[in-house]
This record gives C-alpha cells, structure tokens and sequence, in this order.
C-alpha cells in the first residue's frame, strides 16, 4: 500500500444504515420472491408472499429516506455520469488488477465512485430499482376484472406485470453477484468491506482534493 | 417509622379498596368455555321457529281425509294466497322463464331438460314425479293451474312419517297402508332438512348420486363433514341459509337454472371481508368461498362420477342383474348401464359467473366434439362477473340419434312390462321410439351413444377453515387444482420459459465471470510474490 494515505470517513452513518438495511431488505425480497416464483420451497408459501410484501414495504419507506437523504446532502452528485476515466477504469478490471497496476480513479469522500460505478448504480437508481417498485406496486395493487371495477385502471393480465418483475429480480441477482465480488477489489481484499461497516478507509491524497475535504470536514 | 406507616397505609388501601374490586371482577368475569364462539352463533342463528299456530286444535284437520287433494283444500282455507304462490314456484312447476343470451326467453327446468343421469323425466313422469310438490304428474295432461294439485305436506310434514308412493306419480300412499294423517296434519311446520334432503339428497335414484355434496349423512354428521349442518356444531337447517319469501327459495342448481338472479351467497353471513388476512379477501374477488372452503366432496359416501348407458340392456341367464362394490353401490345394473363411483373427490374448477346454458332436447350433438355439454356454466377469467367455482363434473355416454344428431329422451319406466319401458322390457329401440314419440320429436332409427358431461357446481360440505384449500395446491407448477384454468396468469404456476432460461443464464454466466476473474487474480497474485520474493 502506498504511505501516501490518510484514513477518511467516506460512508456516513445514514448511508451505511441505508446500505446495509438495503443490502438485508434485497436479500430477504430475492430468497422469498424466488419462492413465490415456484424455483424452491423455503418458508412456505402463504410466509414467503408476506414476508415479500412486508419486506416490499420496509424497501418503499427506506428509499424515500435514502432519496431525502441524496436529496439534502446532495451526495446525489456522486451517481452524475462521467466518460473520464470511463475506458481506463474498465481496462483496469479487465487486465491491470492481474498486474497490480494502480486504480486509475482516485477514491476521495466527494468522489467515491468510479465511473463504471457511477454508470451502474446511477442504472440501478433510475431504471432497476424504480422499475421493481412500479411492478411491485402494481402486483400488490394490480385491479383484477371484476364488477363493480373502474375500467381504467383495471388491467386485465397480470402476466406482463409479472415477467418484468421477475425480468427485474434476474438482474438485481446479476448485480449482487458481481457487486459482492467487487467488494474484494479495493486497496485489499477487505479494505472496501471494512469502510462500508466502519465509514473509515485509507485514501490515496489527493493534493487537489486536499483543501476541500478540509473544508467538508470543517462543516 | 414513617416508611413503615407508609406501607401500613399502602396495605389498608389494598385490602379496603382494590382487594374487593379484584375479587369481585373476578368473581362476576364469565368463564369462556371453550366452544364460546360456537355458543354465541348457536343463540344467533340456527333459530327455532316457534309456530304461531297449533294446527292440531284446527277443526278443519281433523276429518279422515281419503283423498290428497283434499289435504290441500283445507290448507288453503286458512292459508288463503299460498297455493297461487306454489303455482308459480319452481318447486311445483319445474321450470322457470329465463333469458338466455342466443336463445331468448326460454322455459326450462326438470320439466322439459336433459341430463346424463336419468336423462329426463318426459315419458317417465309416473316414477320422477315422487319428488314432484304436488299430486297426479303422470303426463302431458296435467293440469299446472289447479290448486288442490299442490303437496303442502311433503315439505311442510316434521313428523317424518309422510311419504309418496314409488310409482304413484305424487300421490302419497293412503289408506291402511299410509301414515296418520291427523298427526301429521297437526304437525306441520317449517321444512326440516330431511324434507328437503328426501328428494335433494337423493337426486338420481339414490342417496349421493347426483350432487356429492347433497346426502343424508349431512343429518346425522359432524362439524367434520359440514361445518354449517355438523351436529356437534351450529347444526343448522337447509332453510336456514335457503331462506324463503313467499314460497320463493334462495339457492340456484345450474343443471337446470340460467339466470343469475335468488342465489344464496356466503357473503350474506360472512361478508365479502371475512378474512383477517388482506391477501385472502383479495383472492374472493376472482375466487369463490366455496373454491377453497369445500377441499373435497363426497365425505361420507361415495357418489356417481359416470354413467354409461351404452352397456345397459345385458342379461345374465335371460334376466337383468347388478353388480355391486364392496359398500353396496351398483357398478353395472342392466337396466342402466355402468357407473363409477367415488368418495371424497377433489372438485375440478371452472369460472363461473350465474348464468348456464343447456343443451335442448331440439339442440344438434356436435359429432366432431370430443364430448356434449349437458350444461354450459359462463364464465371466463376476464368476465368482470366470473369467480372460480368447485364443480362435481358427471361423465355419461347416453343415446343419440345418428341421423337427426339429435339427444335422445328414451322411456325408462312403466307400470307395467310391454309398453316400451327400458327398465322393464331391456330393448332400447322401443324404448327410445316410445321416447321420442312422447316429446313430438322425430327418431329416425338409428342411434348411438355419446359422450357427454354435465357441470354441478358444489356448494355444500364446507370443511373446517384449518382444511381449506393451501396456497401451494394452486400455487405450484405442477398438477395444481387449477391448472386446467389456464387463461390467466397465476404467480407460483406460470412462468415464461425463455425469461426463466435467460436469467438462469445470467447468473449462472456472472457466477463464472467472478469466478474466473477471481481465479487468474490469485494466480497473478502468486506470480508476483514469487517474483518479489526471487
């Protein structure tokens, strides 16, 4: 590791509860909602659908505080798409970590993302999650053809509601996969893991961003 | 000192004051018993009708009546308007007017339909008109319009001792022969389930063939095979649900009704929000109660599932014989071919929602079909007015004319041998040309049988809430409850393959990726130890 780092609190304590409740919220989603899916039998399926619609819920409410939070801290900034460093971040996966070569994007507490980083969560932000939340809300709140019903809101299938879902849930799964793996690609296996538990990670110093994390912390 | 006067006084206001309260809340609290909801509905429903009335002080009553009809005249002195109501219930005319969308407004009932039990009453009215509520239903001549043609007793006697006579076409048996009249009389009363169930549970010639849910063990069981009539339970009365306002009965059977109009719901006591779970009530909006509730039928004796009657008329040593299963049931009987029998059936499924269709004596059979639809129940998944309804699906084979492809009406029975009758003569032209000659349609000598189903929904025999229907018996990929009901798409059952495949193949693609990924860091992590440290 290079001397020239200084520990930093890059995840406040919000973030990480956002995070981590995420984290337990998606797991619990995915192993019921595969269940209801029919790929195994865990809980049961009367408990699998309501462990899945009360977990749905706790999801709903910690997104709205996790959008108040990227809203009001502006940390939203941090998911605005860059091409800088887009080409060489991708170069550094696919053949400099085998080298040890240097991470090309330099981690600091108002940039802590790399741009492939910023590409996919910013997908998983506008498009993934949101798409999830819309047929999820409709599967709860999907009006089946029946008397008394008002035509235009009724839809009469709930099979294309469905298969985005289930669509949805494939690539969250997808995105865990290769996220828990990534976790291990920082400073060391376990550097990334502890900052997102602690806060706390070693940054390379970055003479540029030197005064103004000065500034932040001062705030 | 002060701390000990302190408790002192703490302890006097325990004992004066809150001592007493306690005991005396204690001793005036009522023990809820066990049952203490099955109590509270027992004083609230299944209540006794107290008779305003003592028929046995009637002066009317009390003659030594010879003649049914007279019966029913002294009825109608008192009850005055009751005999023009019986003239319009379906009880007394076996038909009812009913618009049916492609038909227009038709008249139909047990009176002029088919059905692949007995196959109809025309021509056999002398023996079906048993379970007629009324006196002298021998032919096309009776009269509808006639009063005194009215049976009050049949339904109205609770002594359990009036009865028709097989054969007699209503009349019941009178005479030496025939029951006390003048207890009877002084008995009359409300309709007991054994009123009802004498005919209604014994539909198709015997106790349980027809409907399945619709027995007599329904008097005598408990809360185990029906939740509502267990005697161990509310042990309530067919009237109790089947309510009646002048003679008009809630409650449909759709082998012979249309519309869907005096049906009797679960909701009129349970609510249309009978569940603490929301997900449940949900499921009522395209499921009915009935769906999950009545798991299987048939729970005590076995019912008639098919009836073949193109094997009837064989003979063993020149004379007809039965073979019967190990509980007494005929498997095969000459003059009615064979017949599967089955106990505690699991109901097929189909949507419903309140109006059939029927197939008419006039109908053509459609040979190309794989089988005839006795009667059509509407419905389908995106029918606004269409739930999920458990039904007992009989499967005949019955006779049709190959030419004319018309059902066929054949005479069944006789009082006596050489008019026709299959059941006594054993010889299915006759029969049929006797038949067909009767309802003024043509036969053109030819016949054969044809399969053919009739759909009876079940709506009886409800289980306990613990044995209702799970989740994952129509939640599940395989063989499910519903998985002949395949016009929409249920969570759990259905899936788009190609989605499934794709995204099986995503993670399995991104499993290796990491993986391999993984793989050559370790190795190239090796290498550049082994480097530094040469």
């Amino acid at each position: 590791m290079s001397n020239n780092t200084k520990k930093a609190y890059v995840y406040k304590g919000f973030e990480r509860f956002w995070h981590w409740n995420q984290s337990l919220l998606i797991f619990l989603l995915a192993l019921t909602g595969f269940e209801i899916h029919s790929s195994y039998s865990l809980f049961g399926y009367e408990t699998a659908v309501d462990l899945h619609n009360k977990a749905a819920w706790a999801f709903l409410i910690l997104i709205i505080f996790a959008i108040f939070w990227h809203v009001t801290t502006g940390e939203w900034k941090q998911y605005i798409p860059t091409t800088e460093n887009l080409r060489a971040q991708a170069e550094f996966y696919l053949f400099g970590i085998f080298r040890n070569a240097p991470h090309p994007t330099k981690k600091t507490v108002i940039s802590k993302l790399n741009p492939l980083q910023r590409l996919v969560y910013l997908g998983l932000k506008v498009l993934i999650i949101p798409v999830m939340v819309v047929s999820g809300l409709l599967y709860m709140f999907y009006r089946y053809p029946q008397d008394g019903g008002i035509e235009i809101i009724t839809i009469d299938n709930l099979e294309i509601i469905a298969l985005i879902h289930t669509f949805g849930a494939f690539i969250l799964m997808a995105f865990v996969i290769v996220h828990l793996y990534l976790i291990t690609t920082g400073h060391t296996v376990t550097s990334n893991l502890k900052a997102m538990i602690t806060g706390w990670e070693e940054l390379d110093v970055d003479e540029n961003e030197d005064s103004k994390k000065e500034n932040d912390e001062e705030k | 000192m002060s701390s000990m006067k302190n408790f002192t006084k703490a302890l006097t206001f325990f004992l004066a004051i809150i001592a007493p309260l306690v005991i005396v809340t204690v001793a005036l609290r009522q023990p809820k018993g066990e049952n203490a909801l099955l109590e509270e509905l027992k004083a609230k429903y299944p209540i006794e009708h107290q008779a305003g009335v003592d028929h046995g002080k009637m002066e009317i009553l009390q003659q030594d009546f010879t003649n049914p009809h007279e019966i029913t005249a002294a009825c109608l002195t008192c009850h005055t308007e009751r005999g023009h109501e019986l003239l319009q219930s379906a009880h007394f005319t076996w038909e009812r007017e009913a618009y049916i969308p492609g038909r227009g407004v038709t008249y139909l009932g047990k009176k002029n339909l088919i059905n692949n039990f007995c196959t109809g009453v025309q021509s056999n009215e002398g023996s079906c008109m048993k379970c007629h509520a009324g006196y002298g239903w021998d032919d096309k001549e009776f009269d509808f319009e006639n009063q005194f043609n009215i049976d009050c007793i049949v339904c109205h006697d609770n002594t359990g001792t009036y009865k028709k006579a097989s054969g007699g076409a209503g009349y019941p048996v009178m005479g030496e022969n025939g029951p006390d009249f003048k207890r009877i009389l002084a008995n009359v009363g409300q309709p007991k389930s054994e009123n009802c169930g004498a005919c209604h549970f014994t539909g198709g010639g015997g106790n349980n063939v027809k409907h399945g849910d619709l027995e007599m063990a329904l008097l005598t069981a408990g809360r185990d095979v029906d939740v509502h009539m267990g005697v161990d339970g509310l042990n309530m009365s067919c009237v109790d649900c089947h309510t009646a306002e002048n003679h008009v009965m809630k409650g449909r059977y759709y082998g012979v009704s249309s519309t869907n109009t005096q049906r009797m719901s679960c909701e009129e006591c349970h609510t249309a929000f009978p569940h603490q779970k929301s997900i449940l009530n949900e499921h009522s909006i395209k499921v009915s109660c009935q769906t999950c509730h009545i798991p299987i039928y048939a729970k005590v004796n076995k019912t008639k599932m098919s009836w073949d009657w193109s094997t009837a008329t064989r003979k063993k040593d020149g004379k007809a014989y039965e073979e019967l299963d190990e509980e007494g049931n005929a498997t095969y009987a000459s003059i009615k071919g064979d017949f599967d029998w089955e106990k505690n059936v699991e109901p097929e499924y189909m949507w419903f929602n309140g109006t059939a269709d029927h197939h008419l004596m006039t109908d053509k059979v459609d040979t190309t079909q794989p089988f005839l639809k006795i009667n059509t129940l509407n419905g389908e998944y995106r029918d606004r007015d269409s739930k999920i309804i458990p039904v007992k699906v009989h499967r005949g084979r019955q006779p049709y004319d190959t030419e004319n492809l018309t059902i066929i009406q054949a005479k069944l029975w006789d009082k006596e041998k050489g008019k026709g009758a299959l059941w006594l003569d054993l010889e299915w032209e006759r029969a049929i040309e006797e038949g067909m000659a009767y309802v003024d349609m043509p036969y053109s000598g030819k016949h054969d049988f044809v399969a053919t189903e009739m759909y009876l929904p079940v709506n009886h025999m409800v289980s306990d809430a613990d044995e209702a229907v799970s989740c994952k018996e129509c939640h599940t990929p395989e063989n499910g409850r519903l998985a002949a009901l395949n016009d929409f798409y249920m969570p759990g059952r259905d899936r788009n393959e190609l989605l499934d495949f794709a995204g099986r193949m995503l993670l399995i693609l991104s499993l290796i990726g990491v993986a391999v990924h993984a793989v050559i860091r370790i190795i190239s992590a090796r290498k550049s130890n082994l480097a530094q440290t040469h």
